[in-house]
């Protein structure tokens, strides 16, 4: 019963998580965040070096070949929400086997 | 927050990457041992909302927009252990698939939001419960001024990592008081996305915050209330 429980939270938190991603992710403010801001603002935002992955077909939250603005940023935020909960969910169950077994 | 390559030397980069990866292996050896089985998928959904939360830039003043970092809520949430482990996750995952946070400045920025986010902010959160009631409320306030402070504690530890690395000769005193000021409003943000959140938990499972087990434990009579402590 608490198993059963606890993955139907997990299954709606995962819910909510993929929903936030894919409907909001495309309205996020791209104007610069606090960070590059300071960049900007104190002169060395000229040092930023190109990312070594910018070709990746999901660099910058856009889906390569998806040509519609919402639906490629809405797409590759569901793709990275799943990605790192199998990634996180994953690791800590090696950690754990790790431990016990 | 997500530092690009390029601001940060490279021997800082590597310096600081070195730390903060035998301090995510302090991470792993303690969560394994700490937490139980069924903190699996909740690992997962708290990373997995983090990455969702990360992707929602909100606008703060002046041309400039702040988003979710994650280190105080993952702490409440599953421990600092753990909770650093889950926003390292995040953090590599947007390095190497979204190119969002340079590869050679992933250590800084697991320092930044995970390391310091979930530690600091777990021990603020501690000390803040302390003194506040344990009530929900309680715990909401206590999750407000732990995320709040997490923030403005990654901004100086930024200003830190460029003082001893920094690229481009902009004058520390500066680059410490814009970092610290534009967080401060971020940290806001922060703050109501970590109350809130934690307070949403807590209505449904207290149980699941590790920071606030002792409510989910209230109710129970004395030798179930020891069990769940210990978990």
């Amino acid at each position: 019963m608490a198993r059963r429980r606890l993955a139907l939270f997990v299954a709606a938190g995962l819910a909510v998580a993929l929903a936030l991603a894919f409907f909001l992710g495309p309205e996020a403010s791209s104007e610069p965040d606090g960070l590059n801001r300071v960049a900007i603002d104190q002169g060395f935002a000229g040092e930023e070096a190109g990312h070594r992955l910018e070709e990746s077909p999901l660099a910058n939250y856009e889906v390569k070949g998806v040509d519609d603005d919402r639906l490629s940023t809405g797409l590759a935020g569901v793709i990275g929400v799943t990605v790192t909960f199998a990634l996180a969910g994953g690791l800590f169950l090696v950690l754990r086997r790790r431990r016990t077994g | 927050m997500h530092i690009p390559d390029g601001f940060i030397d490279a021997p800082t980069s590597l310096a600081v990457g070195a730390a903060a990866a035998g301090a995510l292996v302090v991470c792993a050896r303690r969560s394994g041992d700490m937490m139980e089985d069924k903190h699996a998928p909740m690992a997962g959904l708290v990373a997995a909302f983090i990455f969702a939360a990360q992707m929602i830039n909100f606008p703060v003043a002046g041309g400039t927009s702040g988003h979710l970092l994650g280190g105080a809520l993952a702490a409440i949430l599953v421990g600092p252990y753990l909770g650093a482990l889950c926003v390292s996750v995040v953090l590599v995952v947007q390095a190497l698939m979204i190119a969002d946070g340079g590869l050679s400045a992933l250590g800084l920025n697991v320092v930044n939001m995970a390391l310091v986010g979930a530690f600091a902010g777990y021990g603020i959160f501690l000390l803040a419960r302390r003194v506040l009631p344990a009530t929900r409320g309680g715990v909401m306030a206590a999750s407000a001024m732990a995320a709040f402070l997490a923030v403005v504690l990654g901004a100086l530890a930024f200003t830190a990592e460029y003082a001893i690395g920094g690229a481009g000769g902009a004058s520390l005193t500066r680059v410490a008081g814009a970092m610290v000021g534009v967080h401060m409003l971020i940290g806001v943000g922060e703050a109501l996305i970590t109350a809130l959140t934690v307070s949403a938990v807590l209505a449904v499972r207290p149980d699941l915050v590790h920071g606030a087990r002792d409510l989910a434990a209230k109710p129970v009579p004395v030798p179930d209330r020891a069990a769940a402590v210990r978990g």
